[in-house]
């Protein structure tokens, strides 16, 4: 399963290559990594269909998560990758909008890396 | 006898113009503390709105500590079962994992003490002394604060933010937080006026906000630019005086602008405006060298 992972702060690689150590090692799960929204647009026009799970922050300088999410519905469609959206606001605004334009699931900030993983292994 | 008079009569309005000199200097003196507290309670005003950027700010390299911290956790565990096995190899790679960790809690534990450092300074009364600072890194410190304490306030805001930082400036010699203040009145106002424009709703509209620096001779400078509301060439003149503003009351103190002036100027700076009407505005500052 290769995922996709879009957050402006470098680091949130590393640290997603510690937490998913286990199943990167054992071949269960391939991440790949965007710093934002645009970055993330031009990969998946390069690899088209490779990546079946996108995980993005929301609050990103420049093309918004948001935005990012409309634009992969609306041009990937078959089918059309699973989006996980991720805020720290976890407000209920964030969560209508991004459940109206098609995100499969919502992820608040901190992020609790158990339930994550649960939520990418039921998702796939 | 007239003498006499007229001497009366002088004694007597100056003694009216005593008392009217010693109301004069009540009233400077009066005008000069208000005149303080305004100040402040400014700079007050806009720590508010620094604190919802700061929450946001810190909340994030608060995270990567936790997590950090928590994986090598787990890490000294696998680290001990390494060990018991004998696998030798393994366990050193593990540690190599578990010191590259604890840099990076190091790091971000760093960045939150910056921020927090930085909002002390900022609510400071006392103006703080000149120092070598990197304009650049302050110049991106204070966009980030502002951009996010807007976002925090309205997640719907939206803007591409463009950044070019001439790397050859290297230090100037600056009061950094007053500096720093100048910037995020600059920014706020910048992302305020494309935030207008896209209210108008006039079909496409991309809202961006370009920050550049640039050496120059004897000076560096600063350019805030955006391509919101623009000035309309009537409120010209009167923008960098004291109460002056175009917000709806209780949206701004009309101060922003006039302290910044005044922050320059103290700096030996020059604060200039470039804009147009429905197209945008430009603030550029110099600050020579030698400052």
């Amino acid at each position: 399963m290769k995922i996709l992972v879009v957050d402006d702060e470098n680091d949130v690689k590393v640290l997603f290559e510690q937490r998913f150590r286990r199943e990167i090692r054992n071949g269960e799960m391939e991440f790949m990594f965007a710093f934002s929204g645009e970055d993330a647009l031009a990969y998946l026009q390069k690899h088209n269909h490779e990546a079946v799970l996108i995980l993005s922050d929301i609050n990103m300088p420049g093309m918004s998560g948001l935005e990012l999410l409309q634009r992969i519905k609306a041009s990937y469609n078959d089918p059309s990758p699973h989006v996980i959206m991720v805020s720290a606001y976890g407000d209920q605004e964030n969560y209508n909008h991004a459940m109206k334009h098609g995100a499969n699931a919502f992820v608040t900030k901190p992020v609790d890396f158990v339930s994550l993983k649960e939520k990418l292994k039921s998702l796939v | 006898m007239i003498m006499f008079r007229n001497y009366k009569q002088k004694q007597k309005a100056n003694n009216l113009l005593e008392t009217q000199k010693k109301e004069i200097q009540a009233t400077l003196l009066e005008l000069k503390s208000t005149q303080s507290q305004l100040i402040q309670s400014a700079k007050m005003a806009s720590l508010g709105e620094l604190t919802a950027g700061i929450a946001h700010e810190i909340q994030n390299p608060l995270n990567f500590v936790n997590n950090f911290s928590e994986v090598n956790k787990e890490l000294a565990e696998e680290l001990k079962s390494e060990l018991t096995s004998g696998n030798l190899q393994s366990a050193t790679e593990i540690a190599n994992d578990m010191q590259a960790n604890s840099e990076k809690i190091n790091h971000h534990g760093k960045r939150a003490d910056a921020i927090v450092k930085g909002m002390l300074q900022h609510s400071r009364t006392s103006t703080g002394a000149k120092e070598p600072a990197d304009i650049n890194a302050l110049c991106d410190e204070y966009l980030r604060l502002s951009y996010h304490g807007i976002r925090a306030k309205d997640n719907s805001f939206n803007a591409t933010i463009n950044t070019d930082f001439d790397s050859s400036i290297g230090k100037v010699n600056v009061i950094p937080q007053e500096i720093g203040r100048v910037l995020l009145n600059l920014y706020n106002n910048a992302f305020y006026a494309i935030n207008e424009k896209q209210k108008q709703n006039i079909g496409v509209y991309e809202p961006s906000v370009t920050v550049s620096t640039k050496k120059m001779n004897s000076a560096i400078e600063i350019n805030v630019k955006d391509n919101g509301t623009g000035i309309p060439q009537k409120v010209l003149d009167k923008i960098f005086q004291p109460f002056f503003t175009t917000k709806p009351t209780g949206q701004g103190t009309g101060l922003g602008l006039s302290l910044s002036y005044d922050i320059v100027k103290a700096h030996d700076g020059e604060i200039k405006v470039e804009t147009k009407e429905g197209e945008g505005t430009a603030f550029i500052i110099s600050l020579p060298f030698t400052a």
